[in-house]
């Protein structure tokens, strides 16, 4: 019985997890301070806003590349649609959510009317969205926002970065969901065996075009929050955070064929991430040399986890 | 196809045609594609087919070709690789330093294709036998290779590389050298996909491991040769890539991978494995380049670029998925 609890995928990570935080507090006595920790907590709302959703995409068996893409159309659209066409800015921020929701709609449409492989659909419109958002802006950034809509990327409420308590919330909304309600239930089914979830009568295809939605307005408000912590629009926004969401999201337990995962173990990977990222960095190891250990970590948790899985069984 | 012709009724040139076109339908329809887009931009703007941009099209992107042939067979098996353009990029400056360095010039072309090989014979190994989903893997391997290749290069350019070491930029009867890489890997790779038991044993694979294992193919050994082949390829290409100018820079161009796939599954290769040949692939990368220079000589920004392909990719894609409806 013990070795249920101990072989779990997610109790590996909990204690890496340690493991990290305390050798980062050993290396760097500037990482256990408020400031850094929450300092921290900004830098992984953008990846852990994308991961939450993917995690839902990863689980029915299917995977997103496309997020990243999404971010930046999402992202020249508020900046174009409030500079050039003059629109007020929180409508801005609600068409470009929309934007967003739409890119993913059009995913899940192609990939429930086609039954093309996620994997290159998302390529495809990987290619066509972020083309967009570059046709689009001729590459040219957007710049000067009101002060007020900095306070969502940059300010604090109750001395917390404002991004982290959406964050929070929208992390517990989607566990609550995944664990606890009937649409969780249907999208382990989905990814654990399709062709009886159908047979079973669920919405399958209703639940998938939901799921890339979702994960398309999600990728958006990551696009929002990310514009006013860098107080700037540009095309290239967000290129390459799909690999970060989906490696949080592996190295959380899902498993990348479908049916298994958890919430938990989502935000345990974008923790675990994060933490090695600033340990290392404040350690004085460069930028590149923080993702060579991040590679390393992923291949070599899935592998213990794999081999765990075999002694459990 | 695979009856002899002594016994086979003589068939009509126009039904045989369309048995080729049923079965060759993607590279077909990507040939077809391709001279359409050369012939309606050559009318709007006849500098288009100038020897210089004849040259620029067919040689400047033949890496990708070449690294798209090992993408065509890992595809086939069922597996990806979202590490070669990294991969491309390391072995680019593997090569550059070696040559900078005073080695000989065939250890500075060699060491990058073994180097390959060994990396993606780890991948496949651990794809095989541990086990792990290859986009997992690669994901990984993404990470440790563009964190390696800053650390070491430091991101400075390499630069006063030794003439001789340029093999890209050498010429045989006036054409240049990647033109030849790119068509004589392709005829060789197709061929011994067609014809070598080796060969024809990654589509036996990629259709049903299960069936494949009963008539004595083993897949996991399988999967680790065409790996290291694979590898062999993107060792190629990015020897090719690193001699096309003066100098190797310390990036590769930004989702140079999505494109070698890209040119792989819009030639052909059906993602689910089992189907497509290397022929397609290769016409699909020179496609590629036909499009992004046509944009240039149609005077549209080429911001707009990556739009026109992702349509594309969209488009092929949804077409092989409605013919498969149809046909099944």
């Amino acid at each position: 019985m013990l070795s249920r609890y101990v072989f779990r995928h997610e109790t590996i990570l909990a204690l890496l997890l340690v493991l990290a935080l305390a050798l980062s507090a050993n290396l760097s006595d500037r990482f256990f301070t408020v400031d850094n920790l929450l300092n921290q907590g900004r830098m992984l709302t953008e990846v852990g806003i994308i991961a939450i959703a993917m995690t839902f995409v990863i689980i029915t068996g299917g995977i997103d590349l496309s997020v990243g893409s999404v971010l930046g159309l999402s992202a020249i659209t508020l900046g174009v649609v409030w500079k050039t066409l003059g629109v007020p800015l929180p409508l801005a921020m609600v068409v470009a959510v929309l934007v967003g929701a739409l890119c993913g709609a059009v995913n899940g449409l192609i990939i429930v009317k086609s039954r093309m492989p996620p994997m290159i659909a998302t390529l495809g419109t990987l290619a066509l969205y972020r083309g967009l958002a570059e046709g689009i802006s001729q590459a040219r950034s957007v710049r000067g926002y009101p002060d007020w809509f900095y306070v969502l990327g940059q300010g604090e409420v109750l001395g917390v970065p404002t991004q982290l308590w959406i964050f929070g919330a929208l992390a517990i909304v989607a566990a609550v969901i995944l664990g606890y309600q009937t649409f969780g239930r249907v999208t382990y089914a989905i990814g654990a065996n399709e062709t009886a979830a159908r047979f079973s009568g669920l919405a399958v295809d209703r639940s998938k075009i939901l799921i890339y939605t979702a994960s398309g307005a999600m990728a958006a408000l990551a696009a929002v929050t990310f514009v006013s912590r860098v107080s700037t629009t540009r095309s290239d926004m967000g290129m390459g955070i799909e690999m970060d969401a989906i490696s949080a999201v592996v190295l959380g337990g899902t498993s990348i064929f479908g049916g298994r995962g958890t919430m938990i173990g989502t935000l345990l990977g974008i923790l675990l991430i994060q933490t090695m990222k600033n340990g290392l960095t404040l350690a004085g190891v460069k930028g590149d040399g923080t993702i060579i250990v991040i590679g390393s970590i992923l291949i070599l948790t899935i592998l213990i986890s794999n081999i765990a899985n075999r002694v459990r069984d | 196809m695979s009856h002899s012709p002594t016994l086979a009724p003589q068939p009509s040139p126009a039904a045989a045609f369309l048995r080729f076109v049923r079965a060759y339908g993607q590279e077909t329809a990507v040939l077809v594609a391709l001279l359409v887009i050369v012939v309606a931009v050559s009318l709007i703007n006849p500098n288009y087919l100038g020897p210089t941009n004849i040259n620029n099209i067919v040689a400047g992107n033949a890496y990708v070709a070449v690294a798209a042939i090992g993408m065509t067979m890992i595809i086939l098996l069922g597996h990806i690789d979202v590490a070669v353009g990294a991969l491309i990029g390391v072995l680019a400056s593997i090569a550059g330093t070696l040559a900078v360095n005073g080695y000989p010039i065939w250890i500075a072309w060699l060491v990058p294709i073994l180097v390959g090989v060994c990396v993606e014979a780890i991948i496949g190994v651990l794809v095989a036998y541990a086990r792990i989903p290859a986009i997992v893997v690669t994901l990984g391997i993404v990470s440790i290779l563009k964190g390696g290749l800053i650390t070491v290069t430091q991101g400075v350019w390499i630069s006063n590389l030794p003439p001789d070491f340029l093999i890209a930029q050498f010429r045989l009867f006036g054409i240049p050298s990647p033109v030849y890489f790119m068509v004589g890997l392709t005829i060789a790779a197709g061929l011994w996909m067609r014809y070598a038991p080796f060969g024809r044993a990654i589509y036996a694979v990629g259709g049903n491991v299960e069936a494949a294992r009963t008539v004595g193919i083993r897949p996991e050994r399988l999967t680790v040769g065409v790996f290291a082949l694979h590898g062999m390829f993107a060792g190629i290409a990015a020897v090719l890539f690193g001699t096309q100018l003066q100098v190797i820079q310390s990036t590769v161009p930004n989702n140079l991978e999505l494109t070698i796939i890209t040119a792989s599954v819009i030639g052909g290769v059906s993602i689910v494995g089992g189907r497509g040949t290397v022929f397609g692939s290769t016409l699909a990368a020179i496609f590629f380049s036909a499009v992004s220079s046509a944009l240039v000589f149609l005077n549209i920004s080429a911001y707009w670029l990556r739009a026109v392909l992702g349509l594309l990719i969209l488009a092929t894609v949804l077409a092989d998925a409605m013919r498969r409806r149809q046909f099944h």
